[in-house]
């Protein structure tokens, strides 16, 4: 290796990368990450774009958010949905993001979702598929609405109707038996809340609740919590302790105040005790 | 290459168990047992069927409960049935068989962890947990399965009452009353659903009563159904509620 230099860089630090290959090969594997299982989705309507998504974060088969965003925003007319390793989706998204702002206030124009694909695919094939994002990514543009899939190691595709997760299959049998075009925007998000719907309940890595977000040429429409079909049941039960139930094997209180006397020597503190010298 | 020649080493594999997920619990009472669990089996992230019954009512004083490897649950209560001609066999009998039953096959295992519930020779309330080569022993309560690491714990604390201390002057309860369990039981089951993902859809809930004891309210319960062949032995009863589908 070279010389560890004290100033680090921009980007990644990719310092400790030879101990943990070392590690993995002596079989101590590395911290899992928590994913998003995930149902995301995206069509094409009459008017613009409908993206959607599940709300549920997975570690393995434990439910680790069950009401998690993953509806990112780009731009105010683009926002992408993020499937797979949650540090990576939303990191991705906010630093294309960030970009994207800097790209439409130098350019002095309203910003492409072609060029948010752009810097998303060429930064994920810059790492290979080690940024574990998959992206739907939706907005509407100058040049009408835009719609695309990102794959982690930056290939992408340009289609009326996307799925992608865990749950892709899933949505993708709704789109293909109901998508049409040209739909009506209640009859597209209608669709799209189906699609997530499928995914939700017959994929174990997607659950809870639907989030959508209508954009048009005018309008970006986030709505969030759109339909909440998994309420929790009241519990039979109340299990509130009783005072004093946690045993206690030692009481010790302190004083935070700290007790001071003050002796004031000069001043008007000093001129109470005796007269003072005015002379 | 894997051409079918001897000129090069090959290695084969085959891997014959699957985990179909789901949890299974059990709670002994003073004179009754409540054992139950989930409907869904799973394989991976695909949802098999939303309902596949993985508690069994054995005779009119027990109730087995299979969790692990669907098929081989499947295949190890038919083996009872099997047996079935053999009535009135007091339940530490059933344990002893099935703990023959699962040491039978020690060197290709049924991979499935197993809860025998019932009513005891004396009357009182048991569960007898087992691992998937016949060890067991009796408690008051287990669970198994996908959710055990959630739910034991709260059963250790609900149940046993560990980690919480007696009011001044009083003492913790050895039984709770069976309306208090079937609480207990219903709330392991909602929550194991919230959060994790191999738990849900159906519930089964099987109460064996010792014979001659009160229901305690049990037949009025939403969604019961008796289950004993005879009204004047032990009793047993199924309740079954929907879990959340997602």
């Amino acid at each position: 290796m070279a010389t560890a230099s004290v100033y680090k860089g921009a980007g990644f630090d990719f310092s400790n990368e030879v101990r943990n290959t070392f590690l993995t090969e002596r079989g101590i594997p590395l911290p899992k990450a928590t994913s998003t299982g995930t149902t995301i989705v995206g069509c094409l309507f009459k008017d613009g774009i409908i993206l959607g998504a599940d709300t549920r974060a997975t570690e393995g088969p434990i439910v680790a958010d069950k009401n998690c965003e993953k509806i990112h925003y780009i731009t105010d007319n683009i926002r992408c949905c993020g499937a797979g390793t949650a540090a990576d989706t939303e990191f991705t998204t906010a630093l294309i993001s960030s970009n994207m702002e800097l790209h439409a206030l130098s350019t002095g124009r309203k910003p492409r979702v072609v060029t948010a694909m752009t810097m998303l695919k060429q930064m994920l094939f810059r790492y290979q598929g080690h940024v574990g994002a998959a992206l739907v990514l939706g907005g509407v543009d100058a040049t009408g609405p835009q719609l695309f899939t990102i794959h982690p190691h930056g290939s992408t595709d340009k289609l009326p109707y996307v799925t992608m997760g865990s749950g892709s299959l899933a949505a993708m049998a709704v789109f293909e038996a109901q998508w049409r075009p040209n739909m009506e925007r209640a009859d597209a998000l209608d669709l799209v809340c189906a699609a997530i719907s499928a995914g939700i309940f017959n994929d174990l890595g997607s659950g809870s609740n639907v989030d959508a977000c209508v954009i048009t040429a005018s309008h970006t429409e986030m709505l969030r919590n759109f339909v909440k079909p998994n309420e929790r049941v009241q519990k039979e039960r109340s299990y509130q302790f009783r005072r004093g139930t946690t045993a206690v094997k030692k009481e010790e209180i302190r004083s935070l105040i700290v007790d001071e006397d003050i002796t004031h020597l000069t001043g008007r503190g000093a001129a109470e005790g005796e007269a003072m010298d005015t002379s | 290459m894997p051409d079918g020649s001897f000129a090069h080493p090959q290695q084969r594999q085959f891997n014959p168990y699957t985990d179909n997920g789901g949890t299974i619990l059990a709670i002994a009472g003073a004179d009754f047992t409540v054992i139950a669990g989930d409907t869904r089996q799973s394989e991976g992230y695909s949802i098999q069927t939303r309902y596949a019954p993985k508690v069994f009512r054995l005779t009119d004083r027990a109730v087995l409960a299979v969790n692990g490897f669907a098929a081989d649950g499947n295949m190890f209560v038919k083996k009872w049935y099997r047996h079935a001609h053999a009535k009135d066999m007091p339940l530490r009998a059933i344990a002893r068989l099935i703990q023959t039953m699962l040491y039978a096959q020690r060197f290709f295992p049924y991979y499935v962890y197993n809860i025998l519930g019932g009513i005891e020779e004396d009357g009182t309330g048991a569960v007898y947990s087992f691992d998937p080569v016949g060890s067991y022993e009796r408690e008051a309560c287990r669970a198994a399965g996908a959710a055990q690491s959630l739910v034991q714990p709260f059963l250790d604390n609900q149940i046993y009452f560990k980690n919480q201390t007696a009011a001044p002057g009083q003492s913790h309860p050895t039984h709770l009353p069976l309306p208090d369990v079937l609480a207990i039981v219903i709330d392991s089951f909602t929550s194991a659903t919230e959060r994790h993902i191999e738990v849900g859809d159906g519930l089964e809930i099987y109460v064996v009563v010792a014979k001659g004891r009160s229901p305690q309210g049990l037949e009025s319960m939403r969604g019961v159904q008796e289950m004993s062949t005879r009204p004047d032995g032990d009793r047993v009863f199924v309740i079954r509620r929907e879990l959340k589908k997602d």
